[in-house]
């Protein structure tokens, strides 16, 4: 049991890396990651809503919206899934909203660290995409749990890899026009073709 | 005068601000879906309409939508359109739906219809919002285009599924480079491309941070070579 869930955490950070696998979360990726701190700030934040949203939307999923599923309330033929993109979207700006007032009441020192963040994270394409592929592959409740940690710790770990790359860079010759976006584009290109060396490996 | 005012708020997001290599907004999509010409055509018909479309309600209802929550009632006037086109996507076009997968859902995020409501539709009247939401769905659309027609055409040989270059494999003259197939090329296409765009605008380039001092201690390096 412990194997299938490490399977799928290692699936979800190496070979199916959010940021450099599928592509989810780039306008952050690319905005955020000047600096490693600010990077390695944004990621936390990415992770911990990520862990909170994807179960959440897994129960919304599979109690509410699933064709079926409302069988409990006594109406077995319903069939919601048309809702379902609105329901994951405002469950994330919900949480997220949620998160933001729970971190300034009780650990101020993590909201001012992630403060700036938290509001952006709710139009991060990685939180509804790590949703929305969570609801494709049609997961568990105890798998998305994995799933969603797994998310968030790759896009992290690609964000701050990113960020250091950047940062020495810095200090190098580039032609004028490449500065800056251009150049970033090509390295996180190249980074991916990196992380395209994990696809062969099957667990 | 209005009429130049819609042709500029038209014409500018196409490649003077275009939304991808100036703005760094909605690059999410742009990069997985776009090894086909016709996925992305599809792709940009879908986004253009909920951009300009989600201008004009926005634009609309701005006066009475209060600021403390916006973002969640912009969020919602996208998440119905998104929902909208997807089912209209499912009904009619199943096949492209199915290969869109989850990124047809991922349009309420991309930063493309945030950025163009909060900045534009908030503040402007409803034809014109619409005109500027056409305006960067099309610039979108334009840079989209241009990386689909190169992975499409030198990595398979074919435009919409036509055979342009025959392939050496079906007995052609054309080796096709499987490279841009792969979704990593999109983004070094997009680099080159933001390279192009910002030669010919130079205005665009970002400043160095740190400037390098020329060539100034390549003399000093020759010399200590040939103290050794």
């Amino acid at each position: 049991m412990f194997e299938h869930y490490l399977n799928i955490f290692i699936t979800t950070v190496f070979i199916e890396n959010i940021a450099l696998s599928v592509f989810l979360g780039m306008c952050t990726f690319i905005a955020i990651s000047k600096k490693i701190d600010a990077a390695f700030g944004l990621g936390i934040a990415v992770i911990v809503v990520c862990l909170i949203t994807v179960p959440l939307n897994n129960l919304i999923y599979n109690l509410v919206l699933k064709e079926g599923a409302l069988s409990w309330a006594g109406l077995p033929n319903v069939n919601l899934e048309f809702v379902g993109l609105i329901s994951y979207i405002g469950v994330i700006a919900a949480a997220v909203q949620i998160l933001e007032m729970f971190l300034d009441k009780f650990v101020p020192a993590l909201y001012n660290a992630l403060g700036v963040f938290l509001p952006l994270i709710t139009v991060n394409c990685a939180i509804l995409g790590a949703s929305l592929f969570m609801i494709e592959k049609d997961l568990k409740f105890g798998e998305s749990v994995v799933y969603g940690l797994g998310a968030g710790v790759g896009w992290a770990m690609a964000i701050v890899v990113l960020a250091g790359i950047r940062e020495k860079l810095k200090y190098s010759d580039i032609p004028d026009g490449l500065q800056g976006l251009g150049m970033t584009f090509i390295i996180v290109g190249l980074m991916s073709f990196g992380f395209m060396s994990f696809g062969g490996i099957s667990l | 005068m209005k009429v130049k005012q819609y042709k500029d708020v038209l014409s500018k997001p196409l490649i003077e601000e275009n939304p991808i290599t100036l703005q760094i907004l909605g690059i999410c999509s742009a990069l997985a879906v776009t090894s086909n010409l016709s996925v992305t055509l599809v792709m940009c018909v879908a986004l253009t309409s909920v951009v300009s479309f989600s201008n004009l309600f926005i634009s609309l209802i701005r006066n009475y939508i209060p600021s403390s929550v916006r973002i969640i009632v912009q969020m919602t006037i996208i998440a119905s359109l998104v929902i909208v086109v997807d089912e209209l996507l499912k009904a009619y076009d199943y096949e492209t739906s199915k290969k869109l997968s989850v990124f047809v859902g991922l349009i309420i995020t991309n930063c493309i219809v945030m950025g163009r409501a909060e900045a534009f539709a908030m503040k402007e009247k409803p034809f014109i919002s619409f005109l500027d939401g056409l305006g960067n769905g099309l610039g979108y659309s334009v840079i989209l285009i241009a990386v689909a027609v190169v992975r499409e055409l030198f990595g398979a040989g074919t435009l919409m599924g036509y055979e342009i270059f025959s392939l050496v494999s079906n007995g052609g003259w054309y080796p096709a480079n499987n490279l841009l197939l792969l979704p990593p090329s999109s983004f070094i296409l997009i680099g080159l491309m933001i390279w192009g765009i910002r030669e010919y605008k130079k205005d665009q380039i970002e400043p160095n941070e740190f400037k390098l001092s020329g060539h100034a201690t390549a003399p000093d390096l020759r010399k200590k070579e040939a103290n050794v």
